[in-house]
């Protein structure tokens, strides 16, 4: 069973949210990892770069396969995760404790758009 | 693919041993037990066994076998005793694969074993059937009473010896095989293998593959999917049908000009190959590296430094043993040299490289 933590928002793309004000700190779930199996590289854009809810920020990469990764939200890029980039097996050490970037959201109601954790448990039917 | 996916006869085995599955030539296969990065490195510092139970096994006979065999097949089987194996392809007239494929010389005069990929193997014997026309020969496609472990690592003749007891093994040098007994019926332990390491290919019955797979486990032999095969063979240099040859690569623009015999009288595809050896080609096959931990994939461009596209990857890896973003490409051939700086655009960033040899990894085969 992956583990789920109550409390912070979901997407149908399997990235996690949390909020502190207007910053989203953005990551993959549990399920994400271990359906990708051992991650080697982390792909992320800058500080300063623009993102769109639902768009493409980066991927995720395993020995055999890379995922795009979503961003769930609109915004800028505050801040990268470098731990994540320079030892990207973190992620799947702790998916939730380590994240991927942060995110200046420009229009917090898109977060409404999101899954709770219970209605992600059901998404990913295990 | 048409119709319900296919099982190997090992199929119970990997589900029971928690493997993740997933379709793989119409086979729902391992894809890998523990991880990928640990089966790698088992095969390359010790011994790993791998479920190759899809791939094809058609049998050529009869009083045409090896005449055949030479029309339809670019490598040349003339003067290779029994024993013996062959790599090399089968292509269309054009000079494009239809398949690449092992030829074994059978210790029976006028027969052969031909080991074919397990995508192709309706596509192949069909060619085969087409092309046979004039040659008294019988083509039998024996690939699903057939099952095929490989065991693959410096440790694979010891584990062969010690926990099979295959004595004729031992005195087979590399891309030879003997016949053995096993339970009353046919066991074929052949030298060869698509890792780079020394190791042995075994066909043998379904049940019998079943017994052998289960001695081999519990003898601690580390299962193997098919993730650790393609990253072993990608750094062998060794090419997948598919990725680095197809009905539109031939074996020249993919570096295998070795396999084909051009001073053979004839065969399927020479007349193509000729010119494309007196011609030159367009494009060719290479190895390419990015000062980058960014990895290369199939389908991601090749660029110059001016963002016009000179080629497309074919494989690429963070490679394992090597610790190094490396690929194969074709590329147009007036990049193609070694050293050559070339860049790759993965996902919205081009990363910066150069052509390097395509043999990554130097192979470990018994000589």
């Amino acid at each position: 069973m992956s583990k789920i933590v109550e409390g912070l928002k979901y997407s149908d793309t399997h990235e996690w949210v949390k909020t502190e004000g207007d910053i989203a700190i953005i990551g993959v779930t549990d399920y994400a990892q271990k359906e990708m199996g051992e991650i080697t590289y982390v792909d992320c854009p800058d500080v300063d770069d623009e993102v769109e809810k639902g768009g493409e920020f980066g991927a995720l990469e395993s020995v055999k396969a890379a995922s795009d990764l979503f961003s769930p939200v609109s915004g800028t890029v505050t801040e990268v995760n470098e731990a994540v980039v320079d030892d990207p097996k973190l992620v799947n050490d702790d998916a939730f404790e380590n994240w991927i970037i942060k995110v200046q959201m420009s229009d917090a109601s898109e977060l409404d758009d999101l899954m709770d954790a219970s209605a992600y448990k059901a998404f990913i039917k295990e | 693919m048409d119709g319900e996916i296919k099982k190997t006869c090992l199929h119970g085995s990997h589900v029971a041993l928690g493997a993740q599955m997933s379709p793989f030539a119409g086979f729902d296969m391992p894809i890998q037990y523990a991880g990928i990065t640990q089966e790698h490195l088992a095969v390359r510092n010790r011994v790993g066994m791998f479920d190759v139970s899809h791939m094809g096994e058609i049998f050529i006979s009869g009083p045409d076998a090896e005449r055949y065999v030479n029309h339809i097949f670019t490598n040349n089987i003339s003067g290779y005793q029994p024993g013996k194996i062959l790599y090399g392809m089968m292509l269309y007239p054009n000079g494009g694969c239809v398949d690449d494929l092992l030829v074994y010389r059978e210790f029976e005069p006028d027969r052969f074993l031909l080991v074919v990929n397990a995508a192709n193997i309706d596509k192949d014997y069909d060619w085969m059937l087409r092309n046979s026309t004039g040659y008294d020969v019988k083509i039998d496609n024996q690939s699903d009473a057939w099952g095929q472990i490989a065991i693959q690592g410096p440790e694979s003749e010891k584990t062969v010896l010690d926990v099979l007891g295959l004595d004729c093994a031992q005195k087979l040098g590399f891309y030879e095989y003997c016949n053995a007994d096993y339970n009353g019926h046919r066991l074929i332990v052949s030298r060869s293998g698509y890792t780079g390491e020394d190791g042995f290919e075994l066909y043998a019955t379904l049940q019998d593959t079943i017994k052998i797979w289960d001695r081999l486990l519990k003898a601690g032999v580390e299962p193997c999917g098919l993730g650790c095969r393609d990253t072993l063979r990608f750094e062998a240099g060794l090419p997948l049908y598919g990725d680095e040859l197809s009905d539109e690569i031939t074996p020249i623009e993919a570096g295998l000009g070795i396999f084909c015999k051009l001073d053979k009288p004839e065969f399927i595809g020479r007349e193509a190959l000729v010119a494309q050896k007196e011609l030159g080609v367009e494009k060719k096959l290479v190895g390419i590296e990015i000062f980058d931990r960014a990895i290369p994939r199939h389908g991601y461009p090749v660029e110059l430094e001016d963002g016009t596209e000179v080629g497309v990857v074919t494989t690429g890896y963070h490679s394992i043993s090597l610790d190094r973003s490396i690929c194969f490409a074709l590329v147009q051939t007036k990049y193609s040299t070694l050293d050559t700086p070339l860049w790759i655009r993965i996902r919205k960033k081009v990363f910066p490289g150069k052509v390097i040899k395509k043999r990554f990894y130097e192979t470990k085969y018994k000589k």
